[in-house]
């Protein structure tokens, strides 16, 4: 592959800084704050995943980065997004699609909605080629099977004149992440990128991922619920709830020391296979939060076994529990070595 | 009990009835895709063998983990039992009759007793419906309960089995996050009351806390309903947790079948101990010291798949007489089907405690 572009790039500063993003759908139930106030920053060649309950705000929260979200019902009501000395928010649309794709690539949750049902997997690959690198019909041809062989799809060059139906779940998903790496970019966001594969191959395309962050400097959001894959490849974790992001540090002191319930009970949800089995899983008990209707003080105080009076009344700020180790509980003190 | 694996009737049949009737069996069950090029006259250029021989069967009651390699074909073999694609050829048996046999109009009170719940909650959900709507209509359309209300109400309910708030009737599916369209998918298949399911990673777009909110529930449903479910997951920790029995595939074929205790903690088939030892564990200290098999060579393609066994080019023991006879799946200790000539001839330490 060529990487000059990410080769030009110098030291490790920081890329991505989103500073209290606040992205909200207006529905006839409400308001539905989605992203509520999100801060964090991504470094040159830095893996930072985000994790959280399903619904809590991480897609919304790429798509915001993207500038993505359906209006209506949805805007990005406040916050910045600094990205290599930008601020996205204040782009026009035409240098926002300059930005999309080349500069910063998005790997889509769902695979299959974000594929042309109608178009071959080998046009969808050659189209953006075509038109951000400027390559000739041939060239993006070649360089579109180089890019399904590099994510372990085998004879690409008749597999790119199938179309996306012709593909299982985790074929469909490596040609996303083929489209995402084809432009070079300096920042891929993935959402969710290897839920639908196998872990050889999982492990195969995330090596892949990891080592272009170590070699050229590319940065890397991963959304992901396996905290298998945060445990092996994040170096940066941040823990959403409920629109906000509720504990933040390195993925060593986030396992080794969490420091908020709802990250204590994520940890001990996971099934492991380093550990005898369980005869029944341990889910956090209750149900997330409807965000229209978000009870005051802390949102997870109604599942919360730790809570104390002043949960009800008054939200929790992100305080230092560390070094570089923030969470956003009342008694986030007393859960040391829980 | 041997209920796995192409072998005659006798044992299988007898031993079979001592631990519970069997509610499916799959016999020699293939699936070819033609590969076809040219945009007016569809030439056939090659075959997707996507399901090649498979054999195995599920008794009432029981769990059946499928994993194995994206593309092997899991998903194929789900639709082909459900009739949903048609075999090329081989038997689909439930409740004693070859669906493969059956036209449409004699399957459809079949399709009733059997659901799936998709991989990919976004496609199988129509937009254009609201999720009361979605849950409601199988129920109306098959007189579950008579009456709108009633429709309704059952609705309601099925939403909060599932754990989603029962406001949610009201919605778009563009309306719900990932994990809530697939609750919604759950509660779908959930609204007929099905004796068997085929729960395509029916998990894996869930928040772990979810996953084990859904994995309790299904566990509920199967011992409050005597459910079966064909489970597919890529999570090898989740199917540790579910399944009774695990099957294996690779490449169109099941490579090895054990009891869940058997399989996890003395995996016998190379290609399931090089996937034991990838699933990443949720401990970044463990994660730095951990050894892992990292399989060498190509994923292959089903356009054309390797002779012999289809797992020799990548198998770190393979031998030259791998590439030249096709492994049968045997017995090679009770209840343990490995499709591997070396199986016996290699021991390593056992994986992980089941
Ligand atoms: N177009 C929309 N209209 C109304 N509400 C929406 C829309 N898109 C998303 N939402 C709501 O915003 C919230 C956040 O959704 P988001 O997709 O970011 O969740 P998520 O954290 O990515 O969840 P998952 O892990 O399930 O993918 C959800 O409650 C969802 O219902
Ligand atoms: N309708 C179709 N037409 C042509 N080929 C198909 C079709 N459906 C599936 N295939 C092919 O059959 C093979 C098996 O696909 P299948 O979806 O069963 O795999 P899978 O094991 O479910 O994989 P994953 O884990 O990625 O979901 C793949 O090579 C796929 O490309
Ligand atoms: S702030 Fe209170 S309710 Fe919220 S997580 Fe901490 S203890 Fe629980
Ligand atoms: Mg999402
Ligand atoms: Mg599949």
């Amino acid at each position: 592959m060529q990487h000059e572009a990410w080769e030009s790039e110098g030291a490790k500063g920081t890329l991505l800084q989103v500073k209290d993003l606040r992205t909200q759908f207006f529905t006839l139930e409400g308001v539905i704050k989605a992203v509520d106030g999100v801060s964090y920053d991504v470094r040159q060649g830095e893996t930072v995943a985000i994790v959280g309950e399903s619904g809590c705000g991480k897609s919304v929260s790429a798509l915001s980065i993207m500038r993505l979200i359906p209006y209506p019902p949805g805007r990005i009501v406040a916050g910045e997004i600094w990205f290599n000395g930008r601020n996205l928010l204040a782009l026009t649309d035409e240098e926002m699609r300059q930005v999309r794709g080349k500069e910063i690539a998005m790997i889509f949750q769902e695979p299959m909605t974000s594929l042309n049902p109608t178009l071959t997997i080998g046009r969808q690959l050659t189209e953006t080629l075509e038109a951000h690198l400027k390559m000739s019909a041939s060239e993006a041809e070649g360089r579109a099977a180089e890019l399904l062989r590099l994510v372990g799809i085998p004879e690409p060059e008749r597999r790119l004149r199938q179309y996306p139906h012709q593909f299982s779940g985790g074929m469909r998903q490596r040609v996303m992440i083929a489209m995402a790496l084809s432009c070079n970019p300096k920042l891929i966001l993935a959402d969710e990128p290897t839920t639908a594969l196998d872990v050889t191959i999982q492990a195969q395309i995330l090596e892949l991922m990891k080592e272009l962050s170590q070699r050229f400097g590319v940065a890397m959001v991963i959304i992901t619920h396996n905290l298998g894959v945060v445990a092996r490849y994040a170096d940066q974790v941040n823990v959403m709830y409920a629109g906000k992001m509720i504990e933040q540090g390195s993925a060593r002191d986030i396992y080794e020391s969490p420091r908020h319930p709802y990250t204590l009970g994520l940890l001990r949800s996971v099934p492991r296979l380093d550990q005898p089995r369980k005869a029944r899983l341990e889910p956090i008990d209750g149900q997330p939060p409807d965000l229209a209707h978000l009870p005051p003080g802390c949102s997870f105080r109604l599942r919360c076994t730790f809570a104390i009076d002043r949960c009800a009344h008054e939200v929790p700020p992100l305080i230092p529990v560390g070094a570089g180790h923030v969470s956003a509980c009342w008694v986030a003190d007393t859960l040391h070595g829980k | 009990m041997g209920t796995i694996g192409p072998q005659p009737g006798g044992r299988r049949q007898e031993e079979a009835n001592s631990e519970g009737d069997i509610l499916l069996e799959v016999r020699r069950l293939r699936k070819y895709f033609p590969l076809t090029s040219g945009v007016l006259f569809q030439r056939r250029v090659g075959l997707i063998k996507a399901v090649d021989d498979v054999s195995f069967s599920i008794r009432k009651g029981e769990t059946l983990g499928l994993v194995g390699e994206s593309g092997s074909g899991k998903t194929t073999t789900g639709r082909c039992i459900l009739q949903l694609d048609r075999p090329t050829s081989g038997e689909v048996r439930f409740e004693g009759r070859d669906l493969a046999q059956l036209d449409e109009a004699e399957l459809r009170p079949v399709r009733r007793r059997m659901q799936v719940i998709f991989q990919d909650p976004y496609s199988s959900l129509n937009p254009r419906m609201t999720i009361g709507q979605i849950i409601g209509e199988p129920v109306r359309v098959h007189e579950i309960v008579q009456g709108k209300e009633e429709v309704r109400e059952r609705v309601r309910e099925l939403l909060s089995v599932v754990g989603l708030n029962p406001r949610m009737a009201d919605r778009f599916p563009h309306e719900l996050s990932g994990g809530q369209r697939q609750r919604v998918g759950i509660a779908r298949a959930l609204s007929l009351q099905p004796s068997f399911i085929v729960c395509d990673e029916p998990v894996s777009a869930l928040d772990v806390s979810i996953q084990a909110q859904i994995i309790n529930l299904l566990e509920d449903l199967q011992a409050q309903f005597g459910l079966t479910y064909l489970f597919i997951a890529h999570d090898l920790s989740v199917v540790r947790h579910i399944g009774d029995r695990v099957a294996v595939m690779y490449l169109g074929k099941i490579v090895e079948v054990a009891y869940r205790r058997e399989l996890y903690e003395n995996p016998l088939h190379p290609y399931t101990k090089a996937l034991l030892s990838a699933v990443p564990i949720p401990d970044p200290a463990v994660e730095a010291k951990r050894e892992r098999i990292v399989l060498k060579g190509e994923v292959p393609s089903p356009l054309n798949p390797p002779c012999g066994c289809v797992f020799h080019p990548r198998c770190p023991i393979a031998i030259p007489e791998c590439s030249q006879v096709v492994p049968e799946l045997r017995e090679v200790s009770p209840n343990h089907w490995v499709a591997c000539i070396r199986a016996e001839g290699y021991q390593s330490a056992p994986a992980h405690s089941g």
